[in-house]
């Protein structure tokens, strides 16, 4: 089935299986930094931007994203490098496997809520697992993070 | 120090955070043959026939391998240095099936939906056969899980595979019954932990092709290169020289990746088929057939004496090896040697252990590698021994274990290595102010049902496996003065590519940015056994030392030749070699280029390093619950650690570490649970059934460190990795018995487990 959408503002017209899932559409135009950490929606590491808001990837088809833009961290490698320092000041990107989706739902967070408590913060973040940190360090980044940008 | 106890920067911290292209899978896109595996439904069964026929037909299939196409020797896929102390009792495929998912069939063909179709049609005839899926009663059971005449232990570890035994040992110093007879107080507990599974982020992986060469290329997420380069090569009985293994950025390890899961299965297809492979686990079949944490049952009994003083330990501890041995005989061992050792005023004990293989998933490392489940057992018995003499466990704990008293002491329970660190005194008294304990301790009501209660634990771990663990680094001056560190050690995400630069900058005197990383590549990286055992630290670091040193004495020969000067003229500063007696000196950066031309000594050094001790670094777990008594929730509000770990070679990604072992911890602690079926399928494979603590689950966690200095390692340095994951389990299982004088013995603490000994209490 023919779709056409953007990633990261390049268009891409391609013809689709019913069944592909945009992960691996997304992964298959060269977008690597979307992974896949299980396959029952719960662990948060293919989040990408569909408009905008955050989406999972690998329970979203290609077809749904016809017609729509599609950001990964590819795509905001200015804003990644900046709150990416943030989280690498604090150690917090450990093994970096569940980084660009965790950084993904970040930068949604940070367009959608005006200064968030704490526990929005991890309300907005808790589909985003991550079994290195513990948390701590990624949240002590997100307060820097939102202190620079309110500064 | 300029550079070493810095929180600085991990080197590939910025590649990882914008999404660079890094892990297996990332680097290995083109044509690769898919690769999965058939698995049998069937926990324990005899294959009576395959039928590959309407399956290999199938366009797009390369090939389908069975048991009649591998070869038929026995190996272990535990990655540890041989003779590995595991039993040889895999094959790549056998016509046994000892657990449910056991490898029936290896298929490869162009891509995913080819080769599932080709998986639907393969048929196969099994012979099926009650399993032994409980290992308590495994034990000289009629079913026996590996009946093979060539099962073959290279070490004596008191196997018998006839009894279902994969390892069985009996360890007593002193007296041990008469100790107890002397005793003022003794008491006996069962204890139960349970399986568990390590959920890196990035599931078993691997990528394999034929290079130029002719040799097998194996790019995989692995703890342990130098192990699967030689656990391949026995497995398919190629020579090692054939095999390369390339270990790119890891998605997390923890243990999981110290035995060789994924890599096998590829390569058999690579060697077949001249062509490029890989197979990528699903999430559940990294649950279903991963390496989970042992699961255990262990009876501890300690005396005391009047004063609450422990004199005596015994443990007896069973072990659910499951289907395959991986790391069997040897996590146990930690479960009583790391844990009592930290009892110093023992005067005597006796520590005997069984491993027993069963129809279950196969078990293997996980973080603690045994220390953890001994720790839960040995410290909640040391915790409900206070309850029973009415006395703060804390203060029963300040006068019974290892303490600063007791540097240069030996440690008989710890195979008489001798104490040349401790601050563990120190990190317990830390902790309580920091948690508020005298004020907290045992609980506070603060209505509504709700009490806020606190708990205490401590443990401690080793620093490498001593006389047995090996690191070597090889360090290199290039031109415009800049060095290469080659190291054979594996990030795992853990930081050791950027602690051991820094403390290789530390020891040149140069800038972190000047020392580049390399590994691993089994090419051309210097051997090291691998990141387990939390020994890149302190085996590896020591190895950086070393050749920093060697390299440095070349540099200072080479430096003063140039300016025609004796070693002993001149000194080196990092930058420049200066003459002491006048104003001559040269840049680091000529004497690199210099020896860049026409000069044949190319200034290097390689160092290796073993220990004969694995120092142990120490830790206090302190944690505040608020437990709910009518529904038996829990929340943590607080959970404060401090530890020795020696010098702090990096503080932000110590902090991380214990942040992350706490947390993983806090899982084992209240939900993680490995659940089969009474035919011994895994229940809960996915992230649905099987939870791992969520950022909201965990609370406030809090980080500090009191260091030692400990002789033997780096900069003084000792190991972090492991140890942090041994304090939440029985910290927690305290806490819940100082809200709700309720005990429980058995992992994970539910709320149902808390409501239900709440009723007990309430109607005896």
């Amino acid at each position: 089935m023919e779709i056409n959408l953007w990633i990261n503002g390049k268009e891409f017209k391609d013809d689709v299986l019913p069944d592909t899932v945009l992960i691996d559409f997304i992964r298959s135009k060269g977008f690597y930094s979307v992974k896949r950490g299980c396959e029952t929606s719960n662990c948060g590491l293919c989040t990408v931007l569909m408009d905008g808001k955050p989406i999972l990837s690998c329970s979203t088809l290609a077809l749904r994203g016809n017609g729509h833009d599609i950001t990964t961290i590819e795509g905001i490698e200015e804003e990644a490098l900046e709150f990416g320092g943030f989280m690498a000041d604090q150690g917090a990107e450990q093994c970096g496997f569940c980084s660009p989706g965790f950084i993904m739902t970040v930068i949604a967070m940070k367009n959608e809520l005006t200064n968030p408590s704490e526990e929005e913060i991890k309300n907005y973040l808790n589909g985003n697992l991550c079994r290195c940190t513990g948390y701590m360090g990624q949240l002590r980044a997100i307060k820097k993070y939102l202190e620079k940008g309110s500064k | 120090m300029k550079v070493v106890n810095k929180g600085i920067r991990k080197k590939d911290a910025m590649s990882l955070v914008t999404g660079k292209p890094v892990y297996t899978d990332d680097i290995t896109q083109g044509s690769y043959l898919v690769v999965k595996l058939l698995r049998s439904p069937h926990a324990h069964a005899l294959i009576e026939d395959i039928d590959i026929e309407k399956a290999k037909n199938l366009q797009g299939i390369e090939c389908i391998l069975t048991y009649k196409d591998v070869p038929q020797v026995r190996f272990t896929t535990a990655g540890q240095s041989y003779p590995e102390p595991s039993p040889y009792d895999r094959l790549i495929l056998d016509k046994r099936i000892r657990c449910v998912g056991d490898p029936v069939a290896i298929v490869a063909g162009i891509d995913e939906k080819t080769v599932n179709k080709a998986l639907d049609r393969i048929k196969v005839k099994y012979n099926v056969l009650e399993p032994i899926l409980d290992f308590t009663k495994a034990k000289d059971n009629k079913i026996i899980v590996h009946p093979e005449d060539n099962f073959k232990a290279l070490d004596s570890i008191g196997a018998d595979n006839k009894r279902n035994l994969c390892a069985s040992e009996c360890t007593e110093y002193g007296n041990v019954e008469e100790d107890f007879n002397k005793c003022a107080h003794v008491i006996e507990r069962t204890y139960h932990t349970k399986a568990n599974n390590q959920t890196m982020m990035e599931t078993f992986r691997t990528a394999t092709n034929i290079d130029a060469y002719g040799r097998l290329n194996i790019i995989s997420s692995t703890q342990v290169p130098f192990h699967v380069r030689r656990i391949v090569a026995n497995a398919l009985q190629i020579p090692k020289s054939k095999v390369r293994v390339i270990k790119p950025r890891i998605g997390g390890g923890f243990g999981a990746k110290q035995s060789v899961v994924s890599e096998i299965f590829p390569s058999v297809v690579t060697i077949k088929t001249g062509k490029p492979a890989k197979l990528i686990y699903s999430r559940k079949e990294s649950f279903t057939n991963g390496s989970p944490r042992h699961e255990s049952e262990i009876t501890v009994k300690i005396g005391a004496d009047e004063n609450g003083i422990i004199k005596v330990i015994s443990m007896h501890t069973l072990w659910n090896a499951g289907a395959y041995g991986d790391h069997g005989p040897t996590t146990v061992g930690l479960a009583g040697h790391k844990a009592m050792t930290i009892y110093k005023s023992m005067k005597s004990f006796k520590f005997d252990y069984e491993v027993i293989y069963s129809n279950t998933m196969g078990a293997g490392a996980y973080r603690g590698y045994g220390a953890t489940q001994g720790f839960f057992a040995l410290e909640s018995a040391v915790n409900e021994l206070a309850a029973e003499l009415n006395m703060d466990p804390t203060v029963l704990r300040m006068n019974s274990m290892l303490s600063g008293e007791h540097v240069g002491e030996t440690m008989p329970s710890y195979f008489n290595e001798v104490l040349n660190s401790c601050n563990l005194d120190k990190c317990l008294i830390r902790a309580k102010e920091m948690i508020d304990w005298d004020r907290k301790y045992p609980f506070i009501d603060i209505g509504n049902n709700k009490v806020r209660s606190v708990g205490c634990a401590v443990a401690m771990q080793g620093s490498g496996i001593s006389d047995v663990d090996v690191g070597a680094v090889e360090i290199r001056l290039n031109d415009d003065g800049f060095y290469t560190l080659m190291i054979g050690a594996t990030d795992m995400g853990t930081g050791c590519d950027t602690i051991l630069a820094q403390m290789a900058a530390e020891a040149l005197d140069c800038d972190f940015d000047n020392v580049v990383v390399h590994g691993v590549d089994t090419d051309l990286s210097p051997y090291d056994t691998g990141s387990y055992a939390s020994s890149t630290t302190y085996i590896t670091g020591m190895a950086v030392v070393k050749a920093c040193e060697s390299l440095r004495s070349k540099i200072i020969n080479e430096g003063a030749r140039l300016i025609g000067c004796l070693p002993n003229e001149v000194d080196f500063d990092g930058e420049k070699i200066y003459s002491l007696n006048n104003e001559k000196q040269i840049s680091l950066k000529d004497i690199g280029n210099e020896s860049f031309l026409g000069f044949n000594n190319y200034l290097t050094a390689s160092a290796s390093q073993s220990s004969p001790v694995s120092p142990p670094p120490f830790m206090a777990g302190l944690v505040e619950l608020e437990i709910d008594k009518l529904t038996g929730k829990i929340d943590i509000i607080d959970y404060v650690a401090v530890v020795d770990c020696g010098t702090v070679i990096n503080p932000n990604l110590a902090r991380v570490q214990t942040e992350g072992g706490i947390v993983q911890g806090i899982g084992m602690a209240l939900y993680e649970d490995i659940i089969f079926d009474e035919n011994g399928r895994m229940v809960n494979d996915s992230f649905l059934q099987y939870k791992i603590p969520a950022r909201n689950d965990v609370g406030t966690i809090r980080v500090e460190f009191e260091p030692s200095y400990e002789p033997t390692g780096p900069f003084g340095a000792k190991s972090i990795g492991e140890i942090v994951i041994n304090t939440p389990s029985p910290a927690i299982a305290n806490a819940v018995y100082n809200a709700t004088k309720v005990n429980i013995r058995k992992l994970p603490i539910t709320s149902e487990k808390i409501v239900m000994g709440i009723l007990d209490i309430e109607n005896k």
